[in-house]
């Protein structure tokens, strides 16, 4: 069993052949959403849903979306459900990282541990208990409501500091504490702004997962102005459904703004773990 | 400040201060929910009326006297078998493209596309490939030659309805899966991979020897995620198929939230719920034994 090293081996064939397929199942769904979002009515009911459209500038459907569906309110309010959630959990998943990471302390394997057993209560079933909470709280039919529900730790982006922080030599730490620096400081001014790739990672993954929610939103806020992107395409869906092309233009555009920040954002996601942080 | 105490007051200050909002957050919306769930379990409330009259274990013998209830579970069966195959394929994709390859970084960016997709849009998206007639996947199928195919109803079919649903979920997850992956395999020290080069290790023992017992800890925690995931679907089915046809695709965390929002069965809902995290216990530690006693360390 030895290496081959020849230009391009028959491993290296089977390699890039499974990539392919994988791209293929990965863009045909989307492929095929946007052929058809670009169609009129007569044009989509005489075509096959694979051919391209005879005009990529036929903006029809689109426009008739905006018109249609409180689409704009709904983006408006998923973005302040965001940036405030995002603000306050960076912030809370740094410190119980920073704190789990960098002591060691009685309670620690138990607050880890509460992270750890927290995943396997069913969110969506304890629904039916944090209902009442939520509106004891008086922040049913509120934005308050998604975002009290998000701002919380989760385990898995707590193993992500955590990873990265064992990256974060001690030694930074011990030579900030000879300068006399707090332990606050430390976590200010050394852990947090070197845990930004980390950070980077999570906001894109959490804004993602926000704006795909649709459970928390659908319950907590049916109130037809708190829509936001999911619970709207579901009365749009309700309400035109059968017109594909128009459902097409809808699911473009909803896709449309993550698909940008992703393709903007993507190389903190994928950004080593490790960075030269020791000169 | 705080600058001016002694460094053991100040970790205590600290770790009390960090953990203070987080933990309550955590308590508040995750524990205090879970007990109150364990409380209404034995009672027959009706989610609205001041008084929650108990009725023992009444909930609990309805449950596992109705087979009708567990019968749902075979339905998510469908998403656990995809779920695995999901985690292999993630496996597979994030080891090569952690490897020496061309391209590497754009198969990445386009493998990890449907993960950022809204999932109601990808719902939607998916009913429209798997429609029976205008379907795009028909219409492929049908365009390659498999004629005998292209007829089938994705969503309409008993027993397939609920593989077309997770196979929708293994499109849009696999990629998030790989980046995990490919996230633990980056946190391997590289001068393990060098001395072991050095050592004269081919790739095979590589893999085998340090790639894979590296990941154990990341692949214990995916398989949970899927063993979880998979008996707590809900979305997909709840957006696309509202559960049809005829009750085929329901899956059993759609069946607890209908017992308790559209039927006021709030007692029931909560013991099944408690049913659930029950089982959710069981696999997870069924799975730390297997995987511990099947370890080569």
């Amino acid at each position: 069993m030895t290496h081959s090293k020849s230009k391009f081996s028959i491993p290296d064939f089977l390699k890039y052949l499974s990539l392919i397929i994988g791209v293929f199942v990965v863009l045909f769904p989307p492929y095929v959403v946007i052929v058809n979002a670009f169609k009129s009515t007569d044009e989509f009911n005489s075509s096959s849903s694979m051919a391209l459209p005879k005009n990529f500038l036929n903006f029809d459907n689109f426009i008739a979306v905006f018109q249609r569906g409180g689409l704009l309110s709904g983006f408006g309010n998923v973005l302040i459900i965001i940036v405030i959630t995002l603000t306050l959990n960076i912030l809370f998943g740094t410190m119980v990282a920073f704190v789990l990471g960098r002591f060691s302390f009685k309670l620690k394997p138990i607050v880890f541990g509460a992270y750890l057993v927290a995943t396997i209560i069913p969110s969506i079933t304890t629904q039916v208990a944090t209902f009442g909470i939520i509106k004891n709280m008086g922040l049913y039919n509120t934005l308050g409501a998604p975002i009290v529900l998000y701002i919380g730790a989760d385990v898995i982006q707590i193993i992500l500091y955590l990873q990265f922080i064992r990256n974060i030599p001690v030694d930074l730490d011990e030579s900030a504490m000879v300068e006399g620096a707090s332990l606050f400081k430390i976590y200010r001014s050394i852990i947090f702004p070197l845990l930004t790739p980390a950070t980077a990672t999570l906001i894109i993954l959490k804004t993602i997962s926000i704006y795909n929610d649709m459970y928390i939103p659908y319950l907590y806020m049916p109130k037809q102005s708190l829509g936001v992107v999911t619970t709207v395409l579901m009365r749009f869906q309700g309400v035109n459904s059968g017109e594909w092309n128009l459902i097409c233009a809808a699911i473009l555009l909803i896709l449309l703004p993550t698909i940008v920040l992703y393709f903007f954002l993507q190389r903190y996601i994928f950004e080593g773990v490790t960075s030269g942080a020791v000169k | 400040m705080l600058g001016t105490l002694s460094y053991n007051k100040q970790k205590t200050i600290i770790i009390v201060s960090f953990l203070l909002i987080p933990l309550i957050l955590l308590g508040t919306f995750t524990y205090y929910p879970a007990l109150k769930l364990i409380y209404y379990s034995f009672t027959n409330w009706d989610g609205y009326s001041p008084e929650k009259p108990w009725v023992g274990l009444a909930n609990y013998k309805e449950v596992f006297t109705t087979p009708d209830i567990f019968k749902v579970f075979t339905h998510n069966f469908a998403y656990f078998a995809m779920g695995i195959i999901q985690n292999i394929v993630a496996i597979y994709f994030a080891v090569i493209l952690t490897g020496k390859l061309r391209g590497k970084t754009g198969f990445r960016i386009l493998l990890f596309l449907p993960y950022i997709m809204n999932g109601v849009a990808v719902a939607f998206m998916f009913g429209y490939v798997f429609d029976t007639t205008n379907g795009s996947l028909n219409v492929f199928l049908n365009n390659i030659g498999l004629s005998s195919l292209a007829q089938t109803s994705w969503l309409g079919t008993d027993g397939l309805v609920n593989y077309s649903l997770a196979s929708t979920g293994f499109w849009r997850f696999m990629g998030y899966n790989m980046v995990i992956y490919i996230a633990s395999l980056q946190a391997i020290p590289r001068d393990i991979y060098e001395a072991a080069k050095i050592d004269g290790a081919n790739s095979m023992q590589t893999l085998w020897r340090i790639t894979l017992p590296n990941m154990k800890p990341v692949i214990q925690l995916n398989l949970f995620l899927t063993v979880t995931g998979a008996l707590e679907v809900f979305d997909l089915p709840f957006v696309l198929t509202k559960g049809g046809p005829a009750g085929a695709s329901q899956t059993y965390v759609m069946r607890v939230v209908d017992t308790a929002f559209a039927y006021s069965n709030y007692g029931l809902a909560s013991a099944m719920s408690i049913i659930l995290l029950f089982f959710v216990v069981f696999v997870l530690l069924l799975q730390q034994l297997v995987l511990n006693r099947g370890g080569d360390k």
